[in-house]
């Protein structure tokens, strides 16, 4: 064989020169290379969300394949025998099909379910995190924004892929909106028959939901999706303070090949979990629901965790309904159903507009805060969660109820106090333990660290000794401004951030060949 | 340290320099980015030790673990018997097919991505740089150019001028966008009777005949098929009476003991008074509850509640099932009963309210409001 001319060095820069002539590659190609990201645990929550969206479109390309959207009726003769012989609707069975007859349809069917379910949690926690930390605050209200559009994209990309095999489950479900549709005054009848063909469940729901599912939504998401990286992108990520660390830089590592690796491996990574989930995990296992019938429900039928705050909400909300006899009624399900939804949806869209308007703050923030410095938003945000974490428990009451032996009523009369008096509690509780860590913060600093050796002075007065961050004045007081970040609370804190030990399972002691060096600084720094 | 206060910028370097290394290169590249290195250092201090090349191991190991299982993945989807037979036992692989492509596509992704991320934490350089963020608007001078384009656009096409003409394209726009969402008008269908008749109608499903009671699988409903204290789900004996076609006519039969029946006939609403809405000992009650329309179907004899399994809705089936419980305001209608000369049971009438989810207009007889 004839030698190539050249190494591949040379071909790799020949290449490049044939790209640059024909696109002007070079510049982008150096600025896309050396962007610096910061780097904290937490800017990656958002990844998995990113992640999970891109393995759904791939498992549900697979299933779309298999699926017939039609509630034509059938008789179903497939492989699973409890079911043979039943009327039931061409999307169940196609449903049945591909978890029994098609080959690793199974497996693709709950990789897309689990993927579903962690891509709300994974955009439900990313949520927390930018609130908790300010992270949306000016320039960045709109990227904000978009992420609440795209958790109530995914809400009804989710409640409208779980309707669609047409179970007993996602029939209730949707009966559920349909009462909810119906109890908008004036429209409510008239945008019911518009949603359901005429009278609910009728025989086109199932397709609509489909273009909805497969295509309007999905693309939708998928723009929204690039258009809030891109903001992220453009924007700069924000940083946590620390030395160094400004309004007006970003430290941390290169786009290339620090970062573009981690989140490769971290792609992977959610990618190998949700798919060993998948096999090993079932959910819902729409064989032992049976097709949908007006008639048939059991107990303990729940919707997906993130629906389940709706639900609870609708359970718990008293049995009031408004009347003008003979001419007007507002059903309760309205308060919870549409205007509780409306409001979930508008108010965190209008936050970042709602703070600044209160903290008169119109500056452009870069560096994130610690929740315990923000002490009325980190109150507000415990607030919301013990919300609509008392929803999502009352969504499952009868589960509960059954499990644990209590009487449902109780549970519900539990939710019904609970979701007014324990999220106003929990706010003054945040509100004083930030101040209490604040405070804190600021005594070490003015102070110094608690050493845990107590001494007695000789009128027999015990104290204890503190070890000053800095040199003190006469009366033992440093003035060290407080930065935004972690001030050091133990002797063996000062001057690293981060523990000094390493290992995953047990300490590793002996300084290894690398980390030597850096450990010996370190000692030497505590000995000083 | 930060690059931004940094204002002795080094000098401009000659590219052309041939002393110049390719990371002095490439320091320059980072700048033209506003990047400084902080700290740069490989990993190992010497290349090509002990530490390295076993670090080199694992990470190669983890990539051929990954593809060992990714063959596994490919075989066993390919080659284990997966079809689905009935009930097998856990002896029998086809219950494995599942778990097992399951697992080996898993471990396969997961031994690849733990392969990644060990090279980008244990063989990169330990890096950090600092970038200016260049946070806030445009340059003055951008802005302005900007300001200048927008404006000589704006008046090349002289919407300031001719404000007629702009009137005019909006006027014309408006019914344009119209035009645009009028074919959802599709969708449209005026509910009519959807809501307040249902399949118990004798005039509208049965050709004027009194609408029979049957069961799921089409038997027609006599009273001794319930025993006291009883009960079960009745459809109309109508064609697809049985079906989702008629999602409002599902009902339950309840053969109540002789105190109950008594103590329900004393709390009869008027209305039900006045068509003698019982037979006997038994009543019937429309299943779709007044909340949100699922079926509320768990009967509990002792205190002769119906629940609704969705949302909790207690009914009092001794008091024309008025809610007692939970988010549902109003009664499940009642279905007037008798029974023919056959013996069967028929609905004297369809439901007197109409029974399912409220809506804003529901009609509503004055026996119902004051409850």
């Amino acid at each position: 064989m004839k030698r190539r001319k050249g190494t591949n060095e040379s071909l790799m820069i020949k290449a490049g020169g044939e790209l640059d002539d024909r696109f002007k590659l070079a510049g982008p190609t150096r600025v896309l290379m050396n962007k610096v990201f910061p780097d904290h645990w937490s800017f990656l929550l958002g990844e998995i969300a990113l992640f999970s969206f891109i393995l759904l479109l791939l498992t549900g390309t697979f299933l779309g394949l298999f699926f017939e959207p039609s509630m034509t009726h059938v008789t179903y003769d497939g492989a699973y025998v409890p079911l043979q012989g039943i009327e039931m609707s061409k999307a169940y069975e196609s449903s049945l099909d591909i978890s029994f007859e098609i080959r690793g349809g199974l497996v693709m069917r709950q990789m897309h379910h689990w993927a579903a379910l962690l891509f709300m949690a994974a955009i439900l926690v990313h949520m927390l995190r930018i609130f908790f930390t300010g992270a949306f605050r000016a320039p960045r209200e709109t990227n904000w924004m978009i992420g609440i559009v795209l958790f109530w994209l995914g809400f009804f990309e989710g409640f409208f892929g779980y309707s669609l095999p047409d179970d007993g489950l996602s029939g209730t479900g949707l009966r559920i909106m349909e009462g909810m549709t119906e109890s908008v005054p004036f429209i409510g009848p008239w945008a019911s028959a518009a949603l359901f063909g005429g009278q609910f469940p009728g025989t086109s729901v199932i397709s609509m939901l489909y273009i909805f599912h497969v295509f309007l939504i999905p693309l939708i998401m998928l723009g929204l999706i690039v258009v809030h990286v891109g903001l992220v992108f453009a924007q700069k990520h924000t940083q946590w303070p620390g030395p160094g660390r400004t309004e007006h830089n970003v430290v941390g590592f290169r786009m290339f090949p620090n970062y573009i690796m981690k989140q490769v491996g971290f792609m992977l990574f959610i990618w190998g979990v949700t798919a060993a989930m998948a096999g090993l995990f079932q959910i819902n296992p729409i064989w032992l629901f049976g097709p949908y019938d007006v008639s048939v429900v059991s107990s303990g039928s729940q919707p997906d965790f993130y629906v389940m705050f709706l639900d609870g909400l609708i359970r718990l909300f008293p049995a009031w309904e408004f009347r003008i006899p003979p001419y007007f009624s507002l059903p309760p399900v309205f308060w919870p159903g549409v205007v509780g939804m409306g409001l979930s949806i508008v108010l965190p869209l209008l936050y970042p507009a709602l703070e600044r308007r209160f903290t008169k703050d119109r500056a452009h923030h870069n560096l994130l805060q610690r929740p315990r410095d923000a002490p009325h938003r980190t109150g507000l945000g415990v607030m919301v969660v013990a919300f609509w974490l008392i929803g999502v428990l009352s969504g499952g009451n009868d589960v509960f109820a059954e499990k644990f032996d209590i009487s449902l009523n109780a549970m519900t009369w539990f939710g019904r106090i609970g979701i007014v008096v324990i999220p106003m509690a929990l706010y003054y509780i945040t509100y004083r333990i930030c101040l209490g860590l604040q405070q804190h913060d600021r005594e070490v600093l003015a102070h110094g660290l608690e050493t845990g050796i107590l001494m007695r002075d000789p009128e027999g007065r015990f104290y204890e000794v503190h070890q000053p961050l800095a040199e003190p004045d006469e009366h033992g007081h440093t003035e060290l401004e407080y930065n935004g970040w972690v001030v050091p609370k133990k002797m063996n804190r000062v001057g690293a951030l981060a523990p000094t030990d390493k290992g995953f399972f047990k300490s590793i002691e002996e300084p290894t060949e690398n980390g030597g060096e850096h450990r010996d600084e370190i000692e030497a720094g505590k000995h000083q | 340290m930060s690059a931004h206060n940094d204002d002795s910028q080094p000098e401009k370097v000659d590219l052309d320099d041939p002393k110049l290394s390719r990371f002095d290169v490439y320091r320059e590249g980072l700048r033209k980015d506003g990047i400084e290195i902080i700290h740069y250092e490989p990993r190992f201090a010497k290349p090509g030790t002990a530490a390295e090349k076993r670090m080199e191991r694992i990470v190669s190991g983890l990539f051929l673990l990954s593809g060992l299982f990714a063959t596994a993945f490919v075989a066993a989807y390919i080659f284990w018997p997966w079809e689905y037979e009935g009930a097998a036992s856990w002896r029998e692989p086809q219950t494995w097919y599942t778990p097992v492509i399951g697992i080996t596509l898993g471990l396969s992704l997961l031994l690849f991505a733990v392969g990644v991320l060990t090279w980008a934490k244990k063989l990169l350089p330990i890096e950090e740089l600092v970038q200016d963020r260049h946070d806030g608007g445009s340059a003055k001078e951008d802005r302005k150019f900007a300001e200048s384009t927008v404006d000589t656009t704006v008046d090349d096409m002289g919407i300031r001028r001719r404000p007629f003409l702009v009137k005019a394209a909006l006027l014309g726009a408006a019914p344009l966008g119209l035009a645009a969402v009028a074919p959802l008008g599709a969708l449209i269908k005026d509910p009519a009777d959807m809501l307040t008749v249902t399949g118990w109608n004798a005039e509208k499903y049965n050709e004027g005949n009194p609408v029979r009671l049957m069961m799921k699988d089409g038997a027609l409903v006599r009273p001794d098929m319930v025993s006291a204290g009883g009960q079960i789900t009745v459809y109309p004996a109508i064609e697809h009476g049985a079906s989702n076609e008629f999602p409002t006519a599902p009902s339950l039969l309840i053969h109540l003991r002789e105190q109950d029946a008594e103590l329900l006939r004393e709390n009869l609403y008027p209305m039900y008074q006045d068509v003698d809405a019982l037979w006997g000992n038994y009543v019937a009650y429309s299943k779709i509850c007044t909340h949100v329309g699922c079926p509320a179907s768990l009967y509990e004899q002792q205190s002769q509640r119906l629940l609704c399994p969705c949302h909790q809705s207690q009914f009092n089936v001794v008091d024309n099932a008025a809610p007692i419980f939970g988010p549902a305001t109003r009664h499940l209608p009642m279905l007037p009963l008798s029974v023919d000369e056959d013996g069967h049971f028929f609905a004297k009438s369809d439901f007197l309210v109409p029974p399912g989810p409220g809506y804003w207009n529901r009609p509503s007889l004055p026996e119902e409001d004051e409850q």
